[in-house]
């Protein structure tokens, strides 16, 4: 039974993806053309019949409700910003200051944290798998987007009223504007004005607050058709990170949050749609 | 000569100047530096180094690519100075090759295989030859570069100059100093610099 529905859900994926090339190159298209296919793109989004991503929530929340490490109990007990086990808006809030750690942390961070903390658990094998691949499913994908869908149809809130937060944010453009390496990139060489591409490739405009980097944060999480994974934000990152020819960074690093604060500074008000399914 | 630094200025003055309205937030330089360490500090100590900054890339990276008159000019003194011709003075390779030079995206990155292709990738950001419809547009139309330009001799040696160090002839470009940053070989800067030029180069059909 569990069997065939999931085949059912990878044929409909299939099926998407097809048409949901054009969706990725909206940029470049006509206004009516592109907002009907936005339009029947947001519907396929919401229907955990078409997007596999939902597998990944459904299987975030039995992680989130197993108890592991060695005090043996659920990750119920993690504060994600808005106290002990609530996850309704959390994600919209994230990344923000903690103050039992006083740092401020990304969700990614925050849940490694408290499986350290909370869970007693050693992290090296979930951190080993941070990214699913053939034959490997990752705990913190599936967590995320479990804990993600729980502020799906919310606004992004960016907290930056903390000094530590008012740090981070500053920290984080600089980092987007840190050219480096063999290519002398930085992250603005691509992202930094609208309509531009690489190759066919349209590139979301990431320098300034409005509709391209709303829509950009409101859509991660995202299940990568062509990666057959749900992917989060620290995967997208390591991939820019690849592609500027930089080092691959630390899962969970500080440089990594610091961009994600900037980013989600500039999407602010924008409306989290979440897991998204994309290219 | 003369063309190419008033273009330069040009750039400098209206291309980039939408960068600079959005005034840069103060961060700490040492505060900045502690983060991009911890955040690669796994990667080995080679591919860590490439995290660093040279002075070129921290000043363009602080104003935002809109460097003061002053770094300017210290900026293209600076990337002059690295260039290195071919021992024989030609600067014209194989266009052919050339052409894979243009096409090939991989090389350089933490996941690629080592011994695999190494490509300039200019297709990511150029149109070149008309017949090849996957371009980028992050800089401008290269085609017929080589017939505008009159297949004129000393028109090849300064695009083989761009392309070894795109900074020597605009700071602050968002173009990789292809040669100065060994990213490709002086024969790979040649091959490409000819299928740019050549006359029966696609690029200039
Ligand atoms: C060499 C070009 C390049 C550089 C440098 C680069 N990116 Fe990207 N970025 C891309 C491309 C291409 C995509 C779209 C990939 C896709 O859809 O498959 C992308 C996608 C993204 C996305 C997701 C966009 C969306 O709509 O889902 C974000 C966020 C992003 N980049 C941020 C960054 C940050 C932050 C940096 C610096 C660390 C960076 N990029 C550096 C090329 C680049
Ligand atoms: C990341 C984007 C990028 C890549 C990759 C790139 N370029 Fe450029 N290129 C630019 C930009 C932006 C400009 C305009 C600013 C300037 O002149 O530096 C430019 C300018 C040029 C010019 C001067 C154009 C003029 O107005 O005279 C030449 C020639 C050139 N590129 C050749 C190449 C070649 C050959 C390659 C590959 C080996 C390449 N570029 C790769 C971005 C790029």
């Amino acid at each position: 039974m569990k069997g065939r529905a999931s085949l059912l859900r990878l044929m409909l994926a299939f099926a998407a993806a097809l048409w949901l090339v054009p969706v990725t190159s909206v940029m470049a298209q006509p206004a009516d053309e592109s907002e009907k296919e936005i339009e029947r793109y947001r519907a396929m989004i919401g229907d955990p019949m078409s997007n596999p991503g939902f597998l990944n929530v459904d299987r975030g929340e039995a992680l989130w409700k197993v108890a592991r490490g060695t005090k043996n109990v659920t990750l119920e007990g993690c504060d994600l910003g808005e106290g002990p086990g609530k996850l309704e808006g959390a994600y919209a809030k994230l990344p923000r200051y903690f103050k039992d750690t006083d740092q401020v942390m990304d969700l990614e961070q925050r849940l490694l944290w408290c499986m350290q903390n909370v869970q007693g658990l050693d992290t090296a094998d979930v951190i080993k798998r941070k990214f699913a691949g053939p034959g490997r499913t990752s705990d913190m994908e599936d967590l995320v987007g479990y804990i993600a869908n729980k502020s799906s149809g919310m606004k992004i809130d960016p907290q930056v009223s903390h000094p530590k937060e008012k740090e981070m944010l500053a920290l984080g453009e600089a980092m987007f504007f840190y050219r480096a390496g063999v290519s002398d990139y930085s992250c603005a060489t691509c992202h930094a004005e609208p309509g531009k591409r690489i190759r066919l490739q349209g590139l979301p405009d990431l320098s300034k607050p409005g509709k391209q980097a709303q829509e950009t944060m409101g859509s991660w999480p995202t299940y990568r058709v062509s990666q057959s994974n749900l992917r989060t934000m620290q995967h997208r990152m390591w991939d820019c990170f690849r592609q500027a020819r930089f080092p691959a960074p630390d899962y969970g690093a500080p440089g990594v949050t610091a961009l994600t604060v900037y980013l989600t500074s500039l999407a602010k008000g924008g409306e989290l749609v979440v897991p998204s399914i994309k290219r | 000569m003369k063309r190419l630094l008033l273009s330069a200025v040009a750039f400098a003055a209206i291309g980039l100047a939408p960068a600079v309205a959005q005034s840069p937030a103060k961060v700490d330089r040492a505060l900045l530096e502690a983060t991009i360490k911890s955040t690669f500090k796994s990667a080995p100590p080679e591919w860590q180094a490439r995290a660093q900054q040279d002075e070129t890339q921290r000043i363009c990276s602080e104003t935002r690519n809109s460097p003061s008159t002053a770094d300017f000019e210290k900026i293209k003194a600076r990337e002059i100075a690295t260039i290195v011709y071919p021992p024989d003075g030609n600067v014209m390779g194989d266009w052919k090759k050339g052409e894979s030079v243009a096409q090939v995206g991989t090389g350089h990155q933490f996941s690629d295989k080592p011994g695999g292709r190494i490509g300039g990738n200019c297709y990511a950001c150029h149109q070149l030859a008309k017949k090849e419809v996957s371009y980028g547009t992050l800089g401008p139309s290269l085609a017929e570069y080589g017939k505008i330009r009159k297949f004129s001799a000393e028109e090849n040696k300064q695009a083989y100059a761009k392309i070894y160090n795109s900074h020597s002839v605009m700071p602050c470009s968002n173009m990789p100093r292809f040669g100065a940053n060994k990213f490709l070989t002086i024969e790979q800067i040649k091959d490409v610099t000819a299928y740019l030029m050549s006359p029966d180069s696609p690029v200039n059909k």
